[in-house]
């Protein structure tokens, strides 16, 4: 028990205490949307991190499930008269059925091979979003409607920032409880060798499968979120740059670190507001920032931090 | 839309009778796909020359066709001659490529290939941001080298500039095949490439040899984008997804294979503008992400790729 109360709340209770803590020095309601934003892409982060960190799968097309989510909390209202609130979870469900359907021939791949067909199957999500204008708007996006729940608007920043973090803690809780599950050791075991994972009797293919299906929730919840949260979206949510800044705030906070996932988020999601007085400079910047970073931190933030510091386990 | 494959056949390509010629419709086709092919093509031995000689997948390596075209415009538009303007073009992309290698690839040599593959995707975003403050955010178009009036052959219109393309292309791939097999540093290029440690073992310095796979990559990616530009223009962001085709492509090829590369390339682009003749010019790039995807699925060692063994 204690060992559980080390290992595994601990890192969503100092998730919790951050969401609890920040508030009050927030100077504007500005720093809340900027708050959700953190809690929404962590949350997207933490699910690449299990298939990424923990099963050690890489996907450069994570973004295409966080259009899923996004392009169903905006058409079900829209086209389907859906209301919000079932969208979110329907959302969800599809992304993971098409993870389902797609996971199951991607995943034999391996390396650069995965990397490419990942890759590939973001983009194809991203150009479908783009050319069924009728349905999606086309590039510049559509507008989503409100969410109610009990006919109350759920609107404002300061409203998302609470319902984001939460959410963001209670996957945290989860994807912490699956990792110290026996088949979290079994995607551990798939991390270091497939082969030797195999040979203990670990159902590879199942496994990969089931986590590429988590993750792609994951995404589905936090591009709904984002959607909600923005009241319009863009194919560009769904592009390739922003499966890269998944892949970056989990590389960047650390493969195999939950908490890592945050911090990962929170650096890249705030960094680009701060230079917006620079915005002719933004993608610079950012490009240096990405280079950097990999470069000096290469482990990512919170595992060197863990390790900078003796007698500490992140 | 960055590559713009339809404009061989407009505007004055065939008149309204023409309609109904499956035969000039596919020489069109195949010309226009082997054009955008060729640039493919060129990119993915970038790719290959690069992965080969380090095991690093490059993502700026469009950036280097986008610098190549970018560069050599705005020097034309300063009052250089087209010539000095390519060659100048071709020095600063090579500066870049061996400024990219010292200080982004060497100090993160001994790290996992994901870093590797995300410090070269934020060199391309840093170099796409360069470029957008340096240049500008418009398109911009070169001088055709031959003129722009089209070669009629067997009711196709093919644009000179296409020939040079290909012609291009033909000579670098040439080239770069003779000094592999010719020379001394091209041996041990090809050394570095079988066998890392044990060219390193029999004293090639593996170091230069990747700095030099830069520089050649860099090389042979602005002379596409200078070649190519005055067809398919050229802006500050027509680089990253010119790299991920072409990152297909050499996938599709089989990675690490240079004749694999090439014709992957062309394959890719001959598939693209099949599809966007023959099906939806929308869904071309997306037709051609699919087919990969298929290729991959069949045979994931890509087409003339090895199978590879897993050692535990």
């Amino acid at each position: 028990m204690r060992r559980l109360l080390e290992s595994r709340f601990a890192i969503v209770a100092w998730a919790a205490a951050i969401a609890l803590a920040l508030p009050p020095i927030f100077p504007s309601g500005y720093y809340y949307r900027v708050g959700a934003l953190v809690f929404i892409f962590a949350l997207a982060a933490v699910g690449l991190n299990l298939l990424m960190g923990f099963a050690g799968q890489v996907s450069l097309g994570h973004a295409g499930f966080v259009g899923i989510g996004a392009y169903a909390v905006a058409i079900g209202p829209a086209h389907l008269g859906a209301p919000s609130w079932l969208c979110v979870p329907a959302g969800a469900a599809l992304a993971g059925l098409v993870a389902f359907l797609v996971g199951r021939p991607i995943l034999r791949l391996k390396g650069h091979y995965l990397a490419v067909a990942t890759l590939g199957f973001g983009l194809l999500i991203s150009i479908v979003l783009t050319n069924e204008a009728a349905w999606t708007g086309g590039p510049d996006g559509m507008s989503v409607r409100r969410l109610y729940v009990m006919s109350q608007a759920v609107s404002g920043s300061q409203t998302w920032y609470w319902i984001s973090a939460t959410t963001f803690c209670v996957g945290a809780a989860l994807a912490l409880n699956l990792i110290d599950s026996p088949s979290g050791r079994a995607l551990r075991a798939i991390h270091d060798s497939e082969t030797a994972a195999r040979s203990l009797g670990v159902d590879v293919a199942r496994k990969k499968l089931a986590v590429f299906v988590i993750s792609a929730v994951y995404a589905s919840v936090a591009g709904s979120y984002l959607a909600l949260l923005n009241g319009h979206i863009t194919p560009d949510a769904a592009g390739f740059l922003r499966s890269i800044e998944l892949v970056a705030m989990v590389v960047l906070g650390g493969m195999g670190s939950i908490f890592g996932s945050l911090v990962g988020a929170a650096v890249l999601v705030v960094l680009p507001q701060t230079l917006t007085s620079f915005h002719d400079y933004e993608h610079m910047a950012l490009g240096l920032i990405v280079m950097g970073c990999m470069i000096f931190l290469r482990q990512g933030i919170v595992p060197a931090l863990a390790a900078a510091l003796p007698g500490r386990r992140e | 839309m960055l590559w713009r494959v339809g404009a061989t056949t407009a505007p004055n390509g065939r008149e309204s009778n023409e309609a109904f010629e499956p035969m000039a419709d596919l020489l069109q086709f195949v010309f226009s796909g082997l054009t955008v092919g060729a640039v493919y093509a060129l990119v993915a031995l970038g790719f290959t020359l690069i992965y080969n000689a380090s095991g690093v997948i490059n993502f700026a390596q469009g950036e280097f066709v986008m610098l190549g075209g970018m560069t050599t415009v705005f020097l034309v538009l300063a009052g250089v001659p087209l010539p000095l303007a390519a060659l100048g073009a071709i020095i600063v992309t090579v500066a870049i490529g061996l400024l990219l290698h010292r200080l982004a690839i060497e100090p993160a040599h001994d790290a996992g290939a994901a870093v590797l593959i995300i410090i070269t995707i934020g060199a391309s975003i840093f170099l796409r941001g360069a470029a957008e403050v340096m240049f500008d955010k418009r398109f911009h178009s070169l001088p055709h080298m031959f003129g722009n009036e089209p070669i009629r052959l067997a009711g196709a219109a093919i644009l000179p500039q296409s020939l040079v393309v290909l012609a291009g292309a033909a000579v670098i791939v040439i080239l770069l095949s003779l000094f592999m097999e010719r020379t001394l540093f091209g041996k041990a290029v090809v050394a570095t490439a079988a066998n890392r440690l044990a060219a390193r073992l029999v004293g090639i310095n593996t170091r230069h040899i990747v700095g030099f796979s830069f520089a050649v990559s860099a090389a042979i990616g602005a002379v596409g984008g200078i070649l190519v530009t005055p067809i398919t223009l050229t802006s500050y962001d027509a680089g990253t997804l010119l790299a991920l085709k072409a990152f297909a492509g050499a996938m599709l090829g089989g990675i690490g294979s240079a004749f694999g590369a090439v014709l992957g390339g062309l394959l890719l682009g001959l598939l693209e503008a099949f599809s966007a003749g023959y099906l939806s010019s929308q869904y071309k790039d997306a037709v051609a992400f699919l087919v990969i995807l298929a290729v991959l699925l069949v045979r994931p060692e890509g087409l003339l790729g090895r199978a590879g063994v897993e050692r535990v």
